[in-house]
């Protein structure tokens, strides 16, 4: 560290890329080992919801977790506001 | 028993074979009997690492087709009595590993009486890989402090926690173990580099070698000794402490602070 390095307050790189693969890590950890058919069932899913509602691609979530050694199916559907009056028609 | 170790990272270039070459000599030097063996089918290479390129008559696929004994495949190191190497094949195809033929292989090394059997993994997540892994005990991942290297390996984490026998088995998975090399201590002091607690936090596993940069890797490679047995290097000592580690001894982490530098390096940052 020389002398005019005590003058910069930006980050260093190294710490840059410990943010980053923080972030990163534990986004691909939290899907590791859930089953590959994941991303079609969601695909499929979709296709039917909007068969009825016209909800955006990201509203539709699915998770696969763990609860008292039960394996649980999570799914959810954020519905957007006017979802009530275009499912009418 | 024999101990199945396999050397992977899942990123190429990071140091897997000069890893490989060196813990197998150093647990030869202590007086283990070890086989080190290449899954790296097609790209062969530990056989210069170790200085015996021009010794390979026989290699893995050979055996596994039943061209050849085991025996005939395994080439003794001339420096270590208790050392052999399996060397990869250079020309068939990947499909030749299989995973019947390397557990047969594997079975026989440990009823020859070998007390560890080191894999170098090839790059990558295919099918050498997979093998590489799939009969291990444990796992030494070797990784850069830098982030492509880093992501890789956590991804290595992952298969080495679901697609191996011991995860398949549930008895306890693989004992997974990090080893950082061209570690520098400069760069990590100056902010250009992770250090080995960042690391290690990201990864949330024990490190079991620190490996400074060097140009005694690239010196012993083009000699073709493995680093460890390079004299007096810090290389050398680090991969020894590491294999120290793997055999159980705790010990302190050396070569990961910068040499003391003087007040006018320090105040211009020379």
């Amino acid at each position: 560290m020389g002398l005019l390095d005590f003058f910069r307050k930006t980050p260093s790189s190294a710490n840059v890329a410990k943010e980053r693969l923080r972030i990163i890590v534990a986004q691909e950890r939290s899907t590791r080992g859930a089953p590959d058919y994941l991303p079609t069932l969601r695909r499929e899913l979709l296709e039917v919801i909007r068969r009825y509602v016209n909800v955006d691609p990201s509203a539709v979530q699915i998770n696969l977790g763990r609860d008292d050694g039960h394996e649980v199916l999570e799914l959810s559907v954020a519905l957007p506001e006017d979802a009530r009056s275009g499912s009418s028609g | 028993m024999a101990e199945i170790i396999v050397v992977t990272s899942g990123k190429g270039g990071v140091g897997k074979t000069t890893t490989s070459a060196s813990i197998a000599c150093g647990l030869a030097r202590r007086g283990k009997r070890v086989a080190v063996v290449d899954f790296d089918i097609g790209l062969r290479n530990l056989d210069l690492i170790m200085g015996c390129e021009r010794r390979v008559v026989y290699d893995f696929v050979n055996v596994i087709q039943g061209d050849c004994a085991l025996k005939q495949a395994l080439i003794k190191d001339r420096r270590l009595d208790t050392l052999y190497v399996l060397a990869a094949s250079q020309t068939r195809d990947k499909e030749a590993l299989t995973d019947e033929g390397v557990r047969r292989v594997l079975e026989e090394l440990a009823a020859e009486g070998f007390e560890y059997i080191i894999c170098d993994s090839p790059a990558g997540i295919e099918r050498g890989a997979h093998l590489a892994m799939y009969f291990a005990d444990r796992a030494v991942v070797v990784v850069n402090p830098e982030v492509s290297s880093v992501r890789d390996s956590d991804r290595i984490l992952g298969l080495l926690s679901s697609k191996t026998l011991r995860a398949e088995q549930g008895n306890g998975g693989v004992k997974e173990h990090l080893l950082l090399t061209r570690y520098s201590p400069r760069r990590v002091a100056n902010g250009e580099m992770m250090s080995v607690a960042d690391v290690k936090e990201i990864l949330g596993l024990d490190v079991v070698g620190v490996v400074p940069e060097s140009p005694d890797v690239l010196s012993a490679s083009n000699a073709g000794v493995p680093v460890i047995l390079n004299g007096e290097s810090d290389v050398s000592a680090a991969y020894e402490d590491a294999v120290a580690r793997l055999l159980g001894e705790t010990l302190p982490m050396r070569f990961i602070e910068e040499p003391k530098r003087g007040f006018f390096a320090r105040m211009f940052g020379g």
